[in-house]
């Protein structure tokens, strides 16, 4: 009603068009602000903070960088990032390929009920459940620490790995189940009268034909391993050991007290450049791999 | 026989790991988190006491428990409104109307949705600070920089909503690609149509857009809800730990705070169970209020 009014009374669809610029360039500046603030901000120093917000950099301060690396020990904690996701997505690719394989494409005795339970598994939380998992490492520890002298489950990369694979396991095996079904039956059928195994025929026929939801797969768990906290700040209580939204975590908190706003941002930074290169390089998959297996209804 | 038995061991061994690790990480915290909730119990000596349902009457007698109640309500209906309000627009823009730049604007849009919630806390705490932060500097732009510096953290009356503007901030993007996918499978002939009969862009947009892709918002609305709680709970811990004086307080950061600082697990988990019957409540509530007739196309 109201468009047919405005074209009424003469004002054009060019207006229209134009205000529909300013509204998406509007959010895409609110968008853009706050990170390239940051990015700005990481090469400024301390005592440049006090002034005007709005003012650019004197000069590329890239000392903050180095003590970010260095001091605060976010070099560290990127190696540690990078064991723990690299591990989560090997653990999670070798153990959830053959399970969605195995449940979409055989019929056995409790394959429903396995189905409906990693399916129910898509709803089961991960921030409820990490106190109960954080005991029972605890108790894990207490346990062993009577023979071996010494706790294994906390404060361990790979236990944190593998309880990442283990959280990310219902949406991976939901995801490559949905891809799996929708290939035709005479690929198996080919391989078993050729003589192939099971083994084989899951191994060389199936799995290079599931490349692109296993790429889909791997970005999104990649990013969400990369950025988890909540877990990681549980389960792994020794400082050494941090991953890096942890360690960024623990650099804001000193910046509260010490004043190291240039040393935070460049941790803010280093935390989140691999993600953005990632995402550059990649986003039309990550965006259509989004709506390809996230939410249908 | 002998094919029988090599499938059945097949499928053992590609299942066998996945069932493991889901049964162990998964559904016996699940399960933990209701049996813990009826004992009164530190956590860390083996004193457990049953105390039955004792620890949900302590817990509606809480003060505290109400006001992470009323916090957490309030997120989610001042983030999901506008959310969802901005993300249809938005999208109905971008899929609509033929504009340049598409592509670039909605790469852009995504971007908050990859970083970590850790940075995005990061960012809004620097830009939410009082004296040196944007906010406040582009605010002084029309107020004149001798007013008091908002406390965008700081005043108990606006920080719950500066915690929206962050989550706001981070879920638009997500939710547009998500619409946009959707409104891209409603037949362009339906609008042609309306436009002959005299629609304008509003009423196309109400009776065509909003009642053709209703199911997905309804999907998305119920994944909303619980990815909120979620989600406001690691925005909470990592910018304002509740604070100031448990204004920001919500279900999951109390829970966390009274199983871990408190030590009182048993109580924690009821807290636990509490939300996680909230969440599934609201999200039937909201299912069976949205409902409407299916429509094909």
């Amino acid at each position: 009603m109201n468009n047919n009014k405005l074209a009424k009374l003469g004002i054009s669809d060019k207006l229209y068009k134009g205000l529909n610029y300013v509204v998406l360039i509007l959010l895409a500046i609110i968008i853009i602000v706050p990170v390239a603030w940051a990015f700005i901000a990481s090469v400024k120093q301390d005592i440049e903070f006090y002034g005007n917000p709005w003012v650019l950099p004197q000069g590329f301060y890239l000392q903050n960088f180095v003590d970010a690396w260095e001091k605060a020990k976010m070099g560290s904690y990127m190696l540690n990032s990078l064991i723990v996701t690299s591990i989560a997505l090997g653990l999670l690719l070798v153990i959830a390929l053959p399970a969605a394989y195995v449940l979409s494409r055989f019929k056995f005795r409790g394959s429903v009920f396995w189905n409906m339970m990693f399916m129910a598994g898509l709803f089961i939380n991960v921030n409820y459940i990490v106190v109960p998992i954080f005991l029972m490492l605890n108790n894990g520890d207490k346990a062993v620490r009577g023979f071996l002298g010494h706790p294994i489950f906390l404060n361990n990369l790979f236990v944190l790995a593998l309880v990442y694979a283990a959280m990310a396991l219902p949406f991976t095996i939901y995801l490559l189940s949905g891809y799996f079904k929708s290939l035709p039956k005479e690929f198996e059928e080919a391989a078993s009268v050729d003589g192939a195994g099971y083994f084989r025929t899951m191994v060389q026929i199936i799995m290079p034909m599931a490349k692109p939801s296993i790429v889909t797969v791997i970005l999104f768990n990649f990013l969400s391993f990369w950025n988890e906290y909540i877990i990681s700040m549980t389960l792994l209580t020794t400082p050494g050991l941090r991953t890096l939204p942890v360690g960024l975590m623990n650099l804001m908190a000193a910046q509260k007290s010490a004043v190291q706003y240039g040393q935070m941002y460049a941790g803010l930074v280093i935390v989140m450049l691999p993600t953005l290169i990632l995402y550059i390089l990649v986003q039309k998959k990550l965006t259509q791999g989004m709506t390809m297996g996230g939410l249908k209804g | 026989m002998d094919i029988k038995k090599g499938q059945r061991r097949f499928i053992f061994f590609c299942l066998t790991p996945a069932v493991m690790l889901f049964i162990i990480f998964l559904i016996v915290p699940t399960i933990n988190v209701f049996r813990m909730s009826t004992y009164k119990w530190g956590g860390y000596t083996d004193e457990k006491t049953f105390v039955g349902l004792q620890n949900f009457t302590k817990l509606f007698q809480s003060e505290k428990f109400y006001q992470a109640f009323q916090n957490s309500l309030l997120l989610i209906v001042v983030v999901s409104v506008i959310t969802f309000a901005l993300a249809l627009v938005f999208a109905s823009i971008l899929s609509r109307e033929k504009l340049k730049g598409q592509n670039l604007l909605r790469i852009i849009f995504y971007i908050p949705n990859i970083l970590s919630v850790v940075v995005i806390s990061a960012i809004f705490s620097a830009i939410y600070d009082p004296n040196s932060g944007l906010l406040n500097a582009i605010l002084n732009l029309f107020r004149g920089s001798e007013s008091a510096p908002t406390l965008w953290l700081g005043d108990q009356k606006i920080v719950i909503f500066s915690l929206s503007g962050a989550m706001i901030w981070q879920a638009i993007g997500y939710y547009m690609v998500m619409y946009m996918a959707s409104m891209a499978n409603v037949p362009e002939s339906l609008y042609e149509s309306a436009e002959l009969e005299g629609a304008g862009r509003m009423e196309k947009f109400f009776s065509i857009t909003i009642p053709l892709i209703w199911t997905n918002i309804r999907t998305t609305l119920t994944f909303f809800i619980i990815s909120t709680i979620n989600m406001s709970f690691l925005f909470v811990v990592a910018m304002t730990e509740g604070g100031p004086d448990g204004s920001t307080e919500v279900f999951l950061s109390y829970m966390y705070k009274e199983a871990y600082t408190n030590s009182s697990y048993g109580y924690g988990m009821a807290i636990g169970v509490i939300v996680f019957l909230f969440s599934f409540a609201l999200a039937a509530i909201l299912n069976a209020v949205t409902s409407r007739d299916h429509l094909e196309y």
